[in-house]
């Protein structure tokens, strides 16, 4: 990935990352640090740097870091891959497609992973606010046993483990909450204030940004996307994800969310007509939008309303254009609710592109009818078949 | 490459024919399986070979490269290999106006009239050595894709133009080969896609189609002969086989 060469130390550096981190995660019982950590006064260099949060993916070493859903992370082949786009198709009125969005954005506060939220309906602020509360420590499997849900148990053993000994390491006062990979969300409750304070994140509120009327703009796409990319590519120097710093401070994940890209709001007519004037836009400002997460420490999730495109030609470049492309379609107002096989869940979920970075093959999953229901407190992935 | 490609395609590395252009073509599935083999069995072919990558970037291709057993940055390093990173060079062209002539100036028209300086980079690169000693065999221009450029704004026309010129310039005036990668969008009614793909499929001498199955997969290969073939990618290679010979039936 062209993240590691940023790293400086070349593409062998991944596979260095992932043989480290197999030697510490095969010894499941005796998960101990081997010393002090690279980056430390220890001084011998980034190779074997762990960032919290993330981990290298089976297959190809590449570092991945959590949806926060750890279901939609096994889906998707261990979790979003550094330096990719991921899209979510929208479902029809929007209900649940923030909801993974706010999961993302949480997973990142827990992490300690800065945050990049832009949004064209809402201020960050208020998103930020939403963000629902993690479920540390093992008491998700509570939530789960009163949800009366069929989790499988080898899964709730697995992750009970490491939680119990992360509960015996002091706990940090600055830091990431939890170095765990992948955590679950109480979505009735928000986050608690003291962890909000800890995460840092950069808004973008389009309304605020358009106060300066546009000029002609280069590579001609619209006002907001143009005044998005800069604000992206400011914020990826300022964190020094770029590796434009390599000595500046503790390597890091920056994680980009945008919400409803392409939607009319963002002043693009993508949405509103089979022949628009920027037919180019969306597709361009998703072009230099990956270069620029290539290019950097970044995971960058979008969604976007593709069931508003009029154009099916666009739907399908946009898609070429992203990296790994998820779509929820939700059974709100649709007869289908009332069929039985589907009485039970929400709406169905469909992983339509894994990336096959490093490799000739990716992980893609042999199930392909999944479903999603959002229980009381958590939302939930699985075959629709059972 | 895929030693297994090579006997359907009956080519190896020594004998391949000059001169050619070759249309990589995916439906439903990501056909670049078959950009690397090209990538590793031109650079064992000892040929100069311009890279044009629009999609994934060099560490990527890099990484399968060492799988197929070729070094992409040595290629690089010792000239063998010239390679366009767009999605980095991108960002160069895009957020401050190129002080000359950049090879991705079309990014920032509305509309870009011509490919003029990308084919002026492939000229560039590909063109033969004043000094007469034939270092290398023969040049090769590898693009993937070319289905990306209709979405930053340029037209199918143009971009048939420009492999018009770069046929004219690699297969006819150098004897070298060409070897492009478009996705085919039949089931999305892309008009401009469509447009390219039958201007391509009518100017190219092979034409290599993957299309995804729901269960596995089949490719065509159009050439002297039309042959069915159904293949599996692994870690390292791809295997074919006549259909319904698959293990997974037998």
């Amino acid at each position: 990935m062209a993240a590691a060469a940023t790293c400086g130390a070349g593409a062998g550096s991944l596979r260095s990352v992932a043989a480290a981190a197999a030697v510490d995660r095969s010894s499941a019982t005796s998960f101990q640090r081997k010393g002090p950590r690279a980056g430390d006064a220890d001084g011998r260099g980034p190779r074997l740097v762990s960032i919290a949060g993330t981990r290298p993916s089976v297959r190809n070493g590449q570092l991945l870091v959590s949806t926060g859903l750890p279901a939609l992370d096994q889906l998707l082949g261990g979790g979003v891959a550094v330096g990719t786009v991921l899209l979510i198709e929208e479902d029809k009125y929007c209900t649940y497609a923030p909801l993974l969005l706010k999961c993302f954005l949480a997973e990142g506060v827990v992490c300690g992973h800065p945050l990049l939220l832009a949004s064209a309906r809402e201020p960050p602020a208020r998103l930020v606010q939403e963000l629902p509360a993690p479920l540390l420590d093992g008491s998700y499997k509570k939530e789960l046993d009163q949800d009366g849900c069929s989790h499988p148990a080898a899964d709730a053993k697995v992750q009970m483990k490491i939680a119990w000994r992360y509960q015996l390491l002091p706990r940090k006062e600055v830091g990431p909450v939890s170095s765990r990979f992948g955590h679950y969300y109480d979505i009735s409750k928000k986050m608690p204030q003291e962890l909000l304070e800890t995460a840092q994140w950069h808004g973008f509120f389009l309304p605020e940004k358009m106060s300066s009327p546009p000029t002609a703009e280069p590579c001609h796409l619209t006002h907001g996307y143009s005044k998005l990319l800069e604000f992206i590519k400011k914020i990826i120097s300022e964190e020094g994800v770029d590796g434009s710093n390599p000595q500046k401070k503790q390597k890091n994940i920056l994680r980009i969310g945008i919400q409803s890209l392409g939607s009319p709001l963002w002043g693009d007519d993508v949405c509103c007509a089979e022949t628009c004037e920027h037919s180019h836009s969306l597709t361009k400002f998703l072009y230099v939008l990956r270069g620029l997460v290539r290019a950097s420490l970044s995971a960058c999730v979008v969604t976007v309303p593709t069931h508003l495109i009029q154009n099916k030609a666009i739907t399908a470049r946009v898609t070429n254009l992203s990296d790994t492309v998820v779509a929820l379609e939700s059974f709100v107002g649709l007869q289908r609710e009332i069929n039985p096989l589907y009485k039970d869940y929400h709406g169905l979920i469909h992983i339509r592109q894994i990336p096959r970075l490093n490799n000739l093959i990716c992980d893609e999953s042999d199930v392909k009818d999944l479903a999603f229901k959002l229980k009381r407190k958590l939302f939930t992935i699985e075959d629709s078949e059972e | 490459m895929f030693p297994e490609l090579n006997n359907l395609l009956d080519t190896t590395p020594d004998k391949a024919e000059q001169g050619k252009l070759t249309l990589l073509c995916d439906a439903r599935t990501d056909g670049s399986f078959l950009v690397h083999h090209f990538l590793s069995f031109y650079l064992k072919a000892n040929c100069k070979v311009c890279f044009v990558a629009l999609v994934q970037s060099f560490s990527h291709y890099s990484i399968v490269g060492q799988k197929l057993g070729v070094n992409l940055t040595m290629a690089r390093e010792c000239g063998q290999l010239v390679f366009l990173e767009a999605l980095k060079t991108s960002l160069d062209v895009f957020f401050q106006k190129p002080a000359e002539p950049h090879p991705l100036q079309f990014l920032r028209e509305a509309s870009a009239e011509n490919l003029q300086p990308l084919f002026a980079f492939v000229r560039e690169a590909l063109k033969p050595g004043d000094d007469g000693e034939a270092t290398w065999k023969y040049p090769v221009l590898l693009v993937d894709d070319l289905s990306v450029l209709l979405s930053l704004g340029v037209r199918a026309v143009t971009v048939l133009d420009f492999i018009h010129y770069c046929r004219a310039a690699v297969c006819v005036e150098w004897k070298g080969n060409v070897v492009a990668l478009v996705h085919d969008s039949r089931d999305t009614e892309d008009e401009e896609n469509d447009l390219l793909l039958s201007g391509l499929s009518h100017q190219s001498h092979l034409i290599l189609r993957a299309e995804g199955l729901a269960t596995g997969f089949c490719k065509d290969v159009h050439g002297d002969r039309s042959l069915t073939y159904q293949y599996k990618i692994q870690d390292k290679t791809v295997s074919f086989f006549a259909k319904g010979l698959s293990p997974a039936v037998l």
